[in-house]
Order: structure tokens, then C-alpha cells, then sequence
């Protein structure tokens, strides 16, 4: 029994936090940053712009760029930097709708899915199948048709468009959870399928919930951007990004610095939030942890 | 136990003590059907288990031994209640549990545990030692939680604050303390254990087997072990069975079966045990496989 004492004694030293922090890589601090400067954006939005984003001023059209309007202003006379900063709000509220749409559904519907009869998981999956063989920019603009064009129509529709990947990736999760042998010892324990769902399969397909948003969030602004272009999405004098694009396109040739602005803004908070996904998955991914 | 339909020698149950056995298993078979690979014919089943029968006496130790393929995990998924078996019956306590809805598996989940093979995989990562053995206790609605928590991880040789830390933070053989607790946590009556050692360093095996072993005496539990290594079983068990392509082919009390094995599987399997005397006399295990082959 000596033995045993000896065993017990290292175990409570133990090797504290041996795997558990991991190194922060290159696109997870990238991504965190262009995020954070985004978030940052639509936070100082609230508090100061410039000038008035939505502010009409006939006697300052298309003016290039200067101290007092750092990006110019656009065929309206308005600042195109305080439209960017405003825009950045439009942004984020089209991520957090369209992500906590796909996921509020999604993910109980995969562990649903997951956990029931095969034939049932089946059955789910084939009806989702059908859900992601359907464009959703086109649920979008017929959504858009039926309850007309505003930021939040169009957003839900991405939303419910966006569910199946949430739902097919989180059953995957979830069948893999449910074969492990946590889940047999929980079940001889006597919990019943909710509280295995609840406190076994959730927390640990979480990280697959949070690397999808993250990346589902980079789709839903590029999707807010177009719609908005088609003329689909937000509708004026909100600013958003991707009508500041479509305004732009007239004088694209006399002021291409007006497609620019927005368009870059686009791009890099799309690119943004692929990395921070892209981060968090290598940080999270257990299979990933091996080959490293 | 009239008709016996294996043919190969008989599964004998246990002497019987006590009013009823911890367990009773009579002729289960489990047959898994596998997805059809031609239009014309359905796949032929696989044939896990072929009428498995034998008794565990209360506050006996058994030990079932059989190579990785033959049915063990299937047969304790069966005593578990955890799957169910395609014919045949099995009792705990004197009570049938084939078929049983999970509702009324309740006394099963009271009365037996398990103790799984990979420590690694049987903990949830991403919980709390705490929560882990005391999961069991809010499944069947146990007050007091904390301080049996507490008693038990006590019990197993661990510290009362590791409850507080996540099982990545411990060794293997602390993670399967933490496993054997949890298993005891619901003061089970039987306990039943998947290959508890054979995922742990030599060096920490014989420290698991006396804690289990221990602990069974202790709190006069029931322990079934299953095992692929007939030395382990030979360390724990009073009666052993030995499983072979789904069947039991031969069982007895340990030291018997060890000494005087009746059938050619097991002189095989014992034969395989590495001694010291072999090693130095320079048998390797591709001879031992000749030597022995029936």
C-alpha cells in the first residue's frame, strides 16, 4: 500500500496544466485583432463620428480626401469615414442575427440528431441536405420579396440559410461524442438523454459551435455586403458597407476611392473573421493536437 | 440451466450463497447485422456472443478472460443494461433485466457500475473531478454530494482538492482512481470492470489492482473483471471464465483453471503469460504460438 501513498502524493502536484495552454498562432492573433478593431469601430460609432454619416451637404460632394473628411466624402456630400464607422455596426448586428439564427436552431437540431434513433438522425439530415442545396442569397432576396428589404429580414434568411452547415457539423460532433466512453459511464450512472445532451455533448462540441460561428459570421457580412448591393438588404440612409459598394459604382471610373473604402473595409473584416476561426479551431481541435 | 447448448465444456455456475446471484446470465447470444454489400444477399449477422451462460455468486470476484474480439465488451455492454441481447436473459440480483425499458433499469444503474479500459476517454474533458463522480449521485438523486465526493476520492488515494481540477491534469492511474470512484460513488452492489489495467504503465498496475481489490473486500462488493491478461485476472479473481469467439469454453476457480486448464484455448492462453523462465531461456511468442497450436 506504500506504493499507492506515493502515487497519491505525485497526483497532487501533479503536472498542472500540462497541455492546456496552448501557443496563441499567428491567425488567431490576427484575426482577434482585425475583430477587435471592428468591435472597436462600432463601439466609438455610438459615441463620435467625424460628421453626421447620413448628413446631406451639397456644397461638399465628392471631395477627396483631407483633414476634415479623411476618406472624402460621396456624391452626397456625406463623410465616407463616418459612414464606414457606422456601417461597422451594421455589420456586426448582421453577424450576431444571422450566426445566432443558425445557431440557436442548428446545433440542437445536430444533437437532436445525433442522439436519437439512426433512422430519425437520418431522416433530419436528408431534410437539411435539402435546406443547403438551396442558395441563400436567393432565400434571401424571396424573403426579402415577401417582408421587404430590411437589414434584419435579410439577416434571418441568411440565418436559417446558414443552419444546415450548423446542424450537419454539430451531429458530426455529436456522434463521436456519443461513442465515447464518458457517455456509456453517464448513461450506467443513470442519466437520462437530456442531461447527457445538456452537460456531456454541448460543452464538448462547443468548440466546433464557436470555430462555425466565427467563420459563419465572415459568410453573413459578405452576404449583408451583396444583398445590400442587389439593393435587397439595408435599406438607405443606414450606412452600410455594402451599399456604400453599390452608390459607388457610377463614378467608379471619376472616383474609384469610393468602392475602395468600403470594399476594403469588407474585405478585411471577412478576412477577419475566417482567421479568428481558422485560430480558433487549431486551438480547439483535439485531433489537430497530435500533429503538431 | 437443463439445456446447455455449448458444446465445448459446460459454464458451470458458481456455488450458490446467499438468496439470489449477483448476477445470472442463461444462454445470451448477440448477433450484429452488418449493411448489406449485395442486392442478392443480406450480410450473414456477426455472431458476438453464442449462448453465453454463467453465475456470479454475491461477493464473488470473476474474472473473464478472452483475447480483444470475443465478446467481452459486448457481454458487460449486456450486463450493464447498457445493449441488449438478440436471445437469452440476464438477471441481477434475481432480477430480469433483458428487455426492460431504461425507466425500469433503475435498480441496474443503482446496483452496478462500471470501471472503464481507457482512462482517457471515460473522464469528460470538460468537466470537473468533482462533477465527474459525483454525476451519478445527482443522476439517482443523492443528497450531500461534497462530502461524498470528498470520502470517495479519500477512498481511492487521491486528495480531496483534486475534485476542484479537470482529469487532463492527472496521470493515468489517477485517472482511473478517479474512474473507480466515481463507480463507487452510488454504492453500488457490483462493480463491473473493462480491462480497468491494461491501458496503465506496468508500473502503476499492480498499485490499481490492489485499490480495487481493496476496495472490494472493504465494502463487500461483487467484481467482475474482465481481462485480456490471464495474470491479472489470476492477481484479482477467485473464479474465472474464458471466452473464445463468443463463447465461454471453460471456467473454474482461478488457481485451477491456471494449473490444470481443461481446454486447448486456455493452455494457450497461459502459455502466452511472459515468465522470466522463458525469456531467459530465449522463447519468443512466435514459438510459443507453435508450440501450443491444437
Amino acid at each position: 500500500m506504500s506504493a499507492l501513498v506515493t502515487e497519491a502524493a505525485v497526483a497532487s502536484e501533479g503536472p498542472d496544466g500540462r497541455r492546456r495552454r496552448r501557443p496563441v498562432t499567428g491567425s488567431l492573433l490576427v484575426g482577434g485583432l482585425i475583430v477587435a478593431l471592428v468591435l472597436g469601430m462600432a463601439l466609438l460609432s455610438f459615441v463620435w463620428t467625424p460628421h453626421d454619416p447620413t448628413l446631406v451637404n451639397s456644397s461638399a460632394r465628392l471631395q477627396e480626401p483631407s483633414l476634415e473628411y479623411w476618406f472624402g466624402t460621396d456624391k452626397f456630400g456625406r463623410d465616407v469615414f463616418s459612414q464606414i464607422l457606422m456601417g461597422s455596426r451594421t455589420t456586426l448586428f448582421v453577424g450576431f442575427v444571422a450566426v445566432g439564427v443558425a445557431a440557436v436552431v442548428g446545433v440542437p437540431l445536430g444533437i437532436v440528431a445525433g442522439m436519437g434513433p439512426r433512422w430519425f438522425g437520418e431522416l433530419l439530415m436528408r431534410g437539411n441536405d435539402m435546406l443547403l442545396a438551396f442558395p441563400a442569397l436567393l432565400l434571401a432576396i424571396m424573403f426579402a420579396a415577401v417582408y421587404g428589404a430590411s437589414t434584419l429580414v435579410a439577416m434571418v434568411a441568411i440565418g436559417i440559410a446558414s443552419i444546415p452547415n450548423f446542424a450537419r457539423l454539430i451531429r458530426g460532433g455529436t456522434l463521436q461524442v456519443m461513442k465515447t466512453e464518458y457517455v456509456i459511464a453517464a448513461r450506467a450512472a443513470g442519466r437520462g438523454p437530456f442531461a447527457i445532451g445538456l452537460r456531456h455533448v454541448l460543452p464538448n462540441v462547443s468548440s466546433l459551435v464557436i470555430v462555425q460561428a466565427s467563420v459563419g459570421f465572415a459568410i453573413a457580412v459578405l452576404a449583408e455586403a451583396a444583398l445590400s448591393f442587389l439593393g435587397f438588404g439595408t435599406p438607405p440612409p443606414t450606412p452600410s458597407w455594402g451599399r456604400m459598394l453599390q452608390e459607388s459604382q457610377e463614378l467608379l471610373s471619376s472616383d474609384p476611392r469610393l468602392a475602395v473604402f468600403p470594399g476594403v473595409a469588407i474585405a478585411v473584416a471577412v478576412l477577419g473573421f475566417n482567421l479568428l476561426g481558422d485560430g480558433l479551431r487549431d486551438r480547439f481541435d483535439p485531433k489537430l493536437e497530435d500533429h503538431r | 440451466m437443463a439445456e446447455q447448448p455449448t458444446s465445448v465444456p459446460l459454464a458451470t455456475p458458481g456455488p450458490q450463497t446467499g438468496p439470489a446471484n449477483a448476477i445470472d446470465v442463461r444462454d445470451v447470444t448477440r448477433d450484429y447485422r452488418r449493411p448489406r454489400t449485395s442486392l442478392r444477399h443480406p450480410s450473414p449477422p456477426v455472431h458476438a456472443l453464442r449462448g453465453v451462460s454463467f453465475a456470479v455468486p454475491q461477493g464473488q470476484r470473476f474474472g473473464i478472460v478472452g483475447e480483444s474480439g470475443c465478446g467481452k465488451s459486448t457481454l458487460l455492454r449486456i450486463l450493464a443494461g447498457l445493449d441488449r441481447p438478440t436471445s437469452g436473459s440476464v438477471a441481477i440480483d434475481g432480477r430480469d433485466i433483458t428487455g426492460l425499458r431504461e425507466r425500469r433499469l433503475k435498480f441496474v444503474r443503482e446496483r452496478l457500475q462500471l470501471v472503464f479500459q481507457d482512462p482517457m476517454s471515460s473522464l469528460d474533458p470538460r468537466m470537473r473531478v468533482g462533477d465527474i463522480v459525483g454525476e451519478p449521485l445527482i443522476a439517482q438523486g443523492h443528497g450531500n454530494r461534497r462530502e461524498r465526493v470528498a470520502e470517495l476520492l479519500e477512498a481511492v488515494g487521491l486528495r480531496a482538492d483534486a475534485a476542484d481540477r479537470y482529469p487532463h491534469q492527472f496521470s493515468g492511474g489517477q485517472r482511473q482512481r478517479i474512474s473507480i470512484a466515481r463507480a463507487l460513488a452510488p454504492r453500488p452492489k457490483i462493480i463491473v470492470a473493462d480491462e480497468p489495467v491494461s491501458a496503465l504503465d506496468v508500473s502503476v498496475r499492480a498499485q490499481v489492482l490492489n485499490l480495487i481489490a481493496d476496495l472490494v473486500d472493504e465494502l463487500s462488493l461483487t467484481l467482475v473483471f474482465v481481462s485480456h491478461d490471464l495474470s491479472v485476472v489470476r492477481h484479482v479473481c477467485d473464479r474465472v471464465a474464458v471466452m473464445h469467439a463468443g463463447q465461454i469454453v471453460e471456467t473454474g476457480d482461478t488457481e485451477q483453471v491456471y494449473e490444470d486448464p481443461q481446454h486447448s484455448y486456455t493452455r494457450r492462453l497461459i502459455a502466452a503469460v511472459p515468465t522470466l523462465g522463458k525469456a531467459l531461456s530465449g522463447v519468443s511468442a512466435a514459438d510459443l504460438n507453435q508450440e501450443y497450436r491444437p
